[in-house]
């Protein structure tokens, strides 16, 4: 009778286990999703940053229109008179997500508003990628590390910079189908279903879909491959988990509108290719082996090498020469940047002018996966003890993910799942190590006499928690040769023995343990911090905390809901490619340059404008129909990220293309200044002029609260352009083009201005006149 | 309403001759209370003797923004039913509201009677007016005098001149009346006073017996003015109070039986006043914002019920900071700034939304539930071209109707919220050109039963129910495909080896829990020296293990003969082998001791004897436990 209590209790340990791991699971889920509504309960439930706005304006569109609307969509709202085809050129899979979710809430009659699903697209996928950490980390060590790292996941701060709620932009689901997709291919390595290499196929379609960063996963996987082949890991599993990932994939991937061809043709995809062929190889090469007998198998390896060899090298020669006779070597910019970090700055200022494509600081590292980088070590070593298929591509993945982090900030985000499953790992060997010694000194000391009754509990214990991450290891077994199976089970027997020789004293396990929590706790008071205070902010409104209270800045906001009702549908709006987005999306105005920075020429030809003095960018500006132009101006309440300080990036790009913008002529001493060592031709340039107009009046002397500095030229008119509006703390400011009429006094009298100076803008304005690509 | 008869005609003036009526000039009620800027008019006539006349109307024109109240007391009509009142075309068009009633008394004295029904009517051969025909209750017989009032309000009489204007200047407005209240009907003395906003004024049109002083212009005195005479005066002057018109306004009011009342209101507006020309200069505007943006809009101050709850701010690309709530006992002030200070012309949207408690808006008569609540904007002094009502009822609503006290334009339309199915009624209410008169409560009767309520609710239970029983069957049920093909066979196969081995382990643990039992005895017996009971538990040891034996059998035989099992049986054959042993051991052991008890030689002695089997069973059990751990991850 007592026996079958223990056996009853045994399976109810089993079943209240699984109970308990759905529930944290659960719990996770929840807290994933709740630690990301700061930003909602802090400021509001609003699309923040850049980025986000457009996808919120193509989800508008997708929702009112349809699907396929949405693929023939050309936007005549950008990049005037250009024009952007959105359907071709924007990753679907966030849109068709968020469009999906809205379409099933009000389909059953949940009248959700398009803004708030797309607020909240981002927490939910957090959710959801922390329970593909889960499953993830679950086929590469287990249950118990599969929970830690899906609870570190929940709450690493790098990602939930990318996906606080409002934060509508592609890492919010691409993070998710990413880990997703490793999963399946994990799942399919290790079971070798067929079931699952063609969900894994879908999956890597979503990713393709959702994010450009696909380009991780098709590199990825091949490199893994090729390791396992090079350790002699080569397996059926292996060829199943590959081939049909990458023949479907890339079907699949050209479906999409923005991969379509690049999906063969660039080479970005080049080493999925090639693996491919070798793995093809190398599984005929198996077949044969398994069918010759050896010796027969030495003389057809001898054949097939030198045949083998002379087809290789001519088709490698052909491939060789075809990526080389283009001028990138087949490679996008972007790509380029990632393998030759140097590459952006020198050649592509806009790719180099973007923050979060610059290399990170080390304290970023601290600050985006904290404790984690202390915990990855181990566990990378713990990957190793002992080392399979799947933990292999945890230890690859974390290793391409650190170099990838390294050279762009915003990577970072493919970095911290990475982190999290190695420190999942870590911490959960960790935990095992020190709570099973410690249960058997506490098992030791009340049941000596009883030598063995404690420790079949024991044993009966862990067959529970084992079971669990052994049940790939039973699935695989069943499938496989005896031979294979053999070799799972001895290893796995030796590891059982060894772990059961490792046991540490008490009292240092127990402060272990202690410690353990103590960090553990450190990570989560400073993940709470990080999404609390630093990833909160929308960007969009600002607030400052002043001994009279809490102090709101919405200028942004009041000149967007200014120009959507005051000016014309038709009016083109023309501002640093930064507000393109917003302009857009909040107040519907068409404008010339966006976030979607694709064409260069036309950035440089705004950032020309822009740095010239006003004759020249009126002319400009007329040239391209603009009516308004906008300038963000933080001068006055002290906003760093105002268009002065972007003010370089104008140049550097505007002189890209249109040679007579010298940068020299806007520095001193190396710097740009707006103070009164400023050059003449920094303080006759539109943005200054713009940014600066009447800023004297405010305090007579016309201090800058960013730069900290008088402004060099203090009083000045405009005669081509007027002041249309200022919102309340002066950091947009709208003018508008005079009409040619209008602005007869103010050209007589500037021309009599610039007589009397030098010939220096009469000639920059007749070279404007021939460069600009509008008239 | 405005039940009056539809063959209303024009009264000719020769039926009521020769009658005395008395003049009761009563003080105009000042209508300042209404604290904005109005254009009023108060009229006061008089019909007196001979003709049916009008006698002593004083009008009041208080001009201010948009909006435009014309007050009249016609008293004196005698044997008559109705009383008309004509308006020329340009004003009738902007006639927003009209109220007549009959007041008695003077000054404090003064009591109004209910609101008299006023008709339409449109007589041969006067094309360019509309007429009023106000229904008296009763007939006004010969000689009799009869004081009304009439409040009329008007939209959009002021027009601003200049139309264009810079930052600095100030908004002049034009308003152009008749110095005599038009009226089919002699008038025997009459007056009209303009009020102004503001003590400026540019230019009027100076009649005889004009009079501007302070903030008045008074015309008249002016007496036995016949019928239909019609002399223009314009007034133009300044008035920088902002013209806030709501182009459209859908107030939506939304029921829900859990004890709560939602209101949202979507505004669309315009600052009607003279248009901004030229720049905005932020600077100007803040530095010296009376002279530099006097007509601005900054704020409105909305007056909601009290116990407003909830209460938000915003436009279509979010949250709108600046705004301030108020709330007392008796109301809540939300005081709203629009995201910019607006100039003329300028334009901007926006939503405003609140709770209110049920309960103080839903009550109940004879069978039917009523909302009552008001049907203007809670904004004071703004005009609303049009103005949509929608009262959305719960889901089951029926026999839905509406009281106005004005008339509007009504349809119904369905609404499909949380958990609808057939969708909620909406009762939707048009109305143009509505001021804050028109702030009135309306009434909206209709059946709902309470046990409705339960439905959504049940609803969602249901669905509960049924997604779990969903699950359940899914986990339950099988979904093969064909029964017959060899991986389902294999499979179910493997299912009846993994029983099959569980049972096998089930066993192994009890036979080593009996071990264990053994063991316990022995220390017992160390112990208490009771070698009886010692042998006992033997004895019981060995009828279980027995048992266990047989037990197995079939179990093992099942497992050798099972193709699925090939590569399980090797382990299993070689535990129970393993197993026999230990079984051995520990009975060797047992013996040992208790013959040892028996023949009563020491501790010591014991432990030496049974060291090398001690050995022995230690290495077994680890043996044993080694297995079946194998076993259990297969």
């Amino acid at each position: 009778m007592a026996a079958q209590e223990t056996s009853q209790s045994a399976t109810f340990r089993h079943a209240f286990g699984n109970v308990l791991s759905f529930a944290v699971l659960l719990l996770i889920g929840v807290m994933a999703f709740s630690i990301r509504l700061f930003s909602v309960i802090k400021y509001e439930s609003v699309i923040h940053e850049f980025d986000p706005y457009f996808n919120y304006r193509v989800t508008q569109f997708l929702t009112k229109s349809g699907v396929y609307d949405f693929w023939n969509w050309f936007d005549d709202r950008t990049w005037y008179p250009l024009g952007r085809v959105i359907g071709g050129t924007v990753y679907p899979g966030l849109t068709l997500t968020a469009g999906t979710l809205w379409w099933i809430l009000n389909s059953i009659n949940i009248p959700l508003s398009v803004e708030t699903v797309c607020v909240f697209t981002a927490p939910v996928f957090s959710a959801f990628a922390s329970w593909a950490t889960y499953l993830l980390t679950k086929e590469i060590k287990g249950a118990g590390a599969g929970l830690t790292a899906a609870a570190l996941l929940a709450m690493v701060p790098s990602y939930i910079s990318r996906s606080v709620a409002g934060s509508y932009d592609n890492e919010a689901v691409a993070i998710f189908a990413l880990i997703f997709t490793f999963y399946l291919y994990i799942k399919t390595l290790n079971t070798g279903s067929l079931f699952y290499a063609t969900l894994n196929a879908i999956a890597y379609f979503y990713m393709v879909c959702s994010w450009g960063g696909y380009t991780f996963i098709i590199n990825l996987i091949p490199m893994h491959v090729l390791l396992c082949i090079v350790t002699g890991r080569y397996s059926p599993r292996l060829y199943i988990a590959y081939a049909p990932l990458v023949v479907l994939g890339t079907l699949l991937a050209a479906l999409v509108p923005v991969v379509g061809f690049n999906a063969v043709m660039t080479s970005e995809h080049f080493a999925s290719f090639l693996v491919f062929i070798i793995i093809h190889v190398v599984a005929l090469v198996y077949y044969i082996k398994g069918i010759l007998t050896p010796q027969m198998f030495k003389v057809a390896v001898t054949l097939v090498v030198s045949v083998g060899m002379v087809l290789c090298v001519a088709v490698l020669a052909v491939l060789i020469a075809l990526v080389a006779s283009s001028p990138t070597k087949g490679w996008s910019g972007r790509s380029l940047s990632l393998l030759d970090p140097t590459y952006a700055s020198k050649y592509i200022p806009i790719i180099a002018s973007v923050s979060e494509h610059q290399p990170p600081t080390w304290p970023s590292y601290f600050m985006d996966i904290n404790v984690l980088a202390f915990l990855v070590p181990a566990g990378i070593i713990a990957c190793f003890l002992p080392l399979s298929d799947a933990s292999s591509f945890a230890v690859l993945y974390i290793v391409t993910s650190v170099y990838f982090s390294g050279v762009m900030v915003r990577l970072m985000l493919v970095l911290a799942p990475a982190a999290c499953i190695m420190s999942g790992i870590a911490l959960s060997e960790a935990f095992d190590v020190f709570t099973r010694s410690i249960k058997f000194h506490l098992v030791g000391t009340t049941q000596n006499p009883q030598d063995n009754a404690g420790d079949a509990t024991k044993v009966t214990q862990n067959d529970v928690k084992s079971e669990k991450s052994e049940d790939t290891v039973k699935e695989r077994s069943s499938r496989k040769s005896k031979k294979d199976k053999e070799n799972i089970e001895k290893p796995s027997l030796v590891s059982r023995v060894e772990k059961r020789l490792l046991v540490l004293p008490l009292e240092t396990s127990v402060m272990a343990v202690f410690l353990l929590v103590l960090l553990g706790a450190f990570y989560v008071v400073h993940c709470v911090w990080a999404a609390a205070e630093a990833y909160s902010a929308p960007s969009i409104v600002l607030t400052s905390r002043s001994h009279d209270g809490l102090h709101v800045f919405d200028d942004f906001r009041e000149a967007y809901a200014w120009l959507s009702h005051n000016t014309e549908v038709d009016d083109k709006v023309a501002s640093w490619w930064d507000y393109g987005y917003q302009t857009t999306a909040m107040a519907n105005r068409t404008v010339i340059v966006d976030n979607n920075t694709w064409n260069n020429t036309h950035i440089a030809t705004v950032g020309t404008a822009m740095s010239s003095p006003e004759k020249a960018a009126w002319d400009i500006f007329n040239s391209l129909d603009v009516k308004y132009v906008l300038v963000v101006f933080g001068g006055l309440v002290g906003y760093p990220s105002d268009d002065i300080n972007k003010f370089l990036w104008m140049v550097r790009i505007g002189g890209g293309v249109f040679p007579h913008i010298k940068e020299p002529d806007y520095l001193r001493d190396g710097q740009y200044r707006i103070d009164s060592q400023a050059t003449p031709t920094m303080l006759n340039s539109l943005m200054y002029k713009l940014s600066y107009f009447r800023f004297v009046e405010t305090d007579g002397r016309g201090y800058d609260r960013v730069r900290n500095t008088e402004i060099g030229k203090k009083h000045f008119k405009l005669t081509h352009f007027e002041e249309v509006f200022t919102t309340h703390h002066w950091m947009v400011r709208i003018y508008k083009l005079k009409s040619p009429r209008n602005r007869i006094r103010g050209k007589t009298k500037r021309s009599k201005s610039s007589l009397q100076k030098s010939g220096t803008s009469p000639s920059s304005k007749r070279s404007t006149r021939k460069r600009n690509p509008w008239q | 309403m405005f039940t009056s008869t539809p063959t209303a005609v024009l009264i000719p003036a020769t039926l009521f001759r020769e009658r005395n009526c008395t003049n009761e000039s009563t003080p105009p009620r000042s209508l300042s209370t209404l604290h904005f800027r109005i254009f009023h008019a108060f009229l006061q006539c008089l019909l007196r003797s001979r003709d049916f006349q009008i006698g002593s109307p004083d009008r009041f024109i208080i001009t201010d923004s948009s909006i435009h109240y014309i007050a009249q007391e016609n008293n004196g009509v005698e044997a008559v039913s109705k009383v008309l009142l004509p308006y020329p075309e340009n004003q009738a068009k902007n006639l927003a509201f009209l109220l007549v009633t009959i007041t008695e008394g003077k000054g404090k004295t003064k009591t109004s009677s209910d609101r008299l029904p006023v008709d339409v009517i449109h007589p041969e051969g006067m094309p360019s007016l509309t007429w009023y025909a106000v229904s008296l209750p009763k007939e006004l017989s010969k000689g009799g005098s009869l004081t009304l009032e009439v409040k009329a309000v008007f939209t959009h009489l002021l027009t601003p001149f200049p139309e264009k204007i810079t930052q600095a200047d100030a908004q002049l407005v034009a308003f152009q009346d008749s110095a005599h209240y038009l009226s089919p009907y002699a008038v025997k003395v009459q007056s009209l006073t303009v009020k102004l906003p503001e003590p400026k004024v540019e230019s009027y049109t100076k009649l005889e017996n004009t009079k501007f002083s302070g903030s008045e212009i008074k015309y008249g005195p002016y007496e036995n003015i016949p019928p239909f005479s019609l002399p223009t005066i314009i007034v133009h002057f300044a008035n920088n109070k902002p013209f806030s018109v709501a182009q459209e306004l859908v107030r939506e009011i939304e029921v829900s039986h859990w004890g709560n009342v939602q209101v949202t209101e979507n505004y669309n507006l315009i600052h009607a006043g003279a248009e901004l020309k030229g720049e905005f200069s932020r600077l100007d505007y803040e530095e010296r914002p009376h002279v530099r943006g006097a007509s601005a809009l900054r704020s409105l101050v909305a007056r909601l019920p009290a116990r407003a709850h909830s209460i938000y701010y915003r436009d279509e690309i979010g949250n709108i900071s600046t705004s301030n709530v108020y709330s007392d006992s008796v109301k809540t002030l939300l005081e709203i700034e629009p995201r910019y200070p607006m100039f003329g012309g300028w334009r901007t949207a926006f939503t405003i939304g609140y709770g209110l408690p049920l309960q103080d808006f839903l009550f109940k008569s004879e069978g039917k539930r009523f909302l009552d609540i008001t049907f203007g904007c809670p904004m004071n002094d703004m005009v609303i071209e049009n103005i949509y009502v929608k009262v959305v009822l719960p889901e089951g609503s029926k026999d839905i109707s509406v009281v106005a006290p004005f008339p509007s334009k009504e349809t119904r339309e369905a609404k499909l919220s949380h958990l609808d199915i057939a969708g909620r009624p909406v009762v939707v209410l048009e109305k143009k050109n509505v001021v804050p008169e028109h702030n009135q409560n309306f009434q909206v009767y209709y059946r709902f039963s309470s046990l409705s309520l339960l439905r959504e609710p049940l609803m969602l239970v249901f669905g509960f129910l049924l997604f779990f029983v969903a699950c359940i069957a899914y986990v339950h049920a099988d979904l093969t495909i064909s029964k017959s093909s060899s991986s389902y066979i294999a499979k179910l196969q493997w299912d009846e080896v993994q029983t099959a081995i569980q049972q096998f382990q089930n066993i192994m643990n009890r036979v080593l829990v009996i071990h264990n039992k053994l063991d316990a005895s022995l220390r017992d017996l160390s112990r208490t020296g009771d070698v009886q009971a010692c042998k006992a538990a033997r004895k019981t040891a060995d009828a279980f293990l027995k048992e266990l034996t047989k037990e197995l059998k079939p179990l093992l035989s099942f497992l050798q003969s099972s193709p699925q099992a090939l590569h399980i049986v090797a382990k299993v054959e070689e535990l129970v082998v393993k197993e026999k042993e230990l079984q051995e051991k520990v009975m060797l052991k047992h013996s040992m001791v208790v013959d040892s008890y028996e023949k009563k030689s020491g501790g010591k002695d014991i432990d030496n004897r049974i060291a090398a089997v001690q050995q022995k069973i230690t290495l077994l059990r680890q043996e044993v436990d080694d297995l079946l751990e194998v076993i259990d991850e297969i």
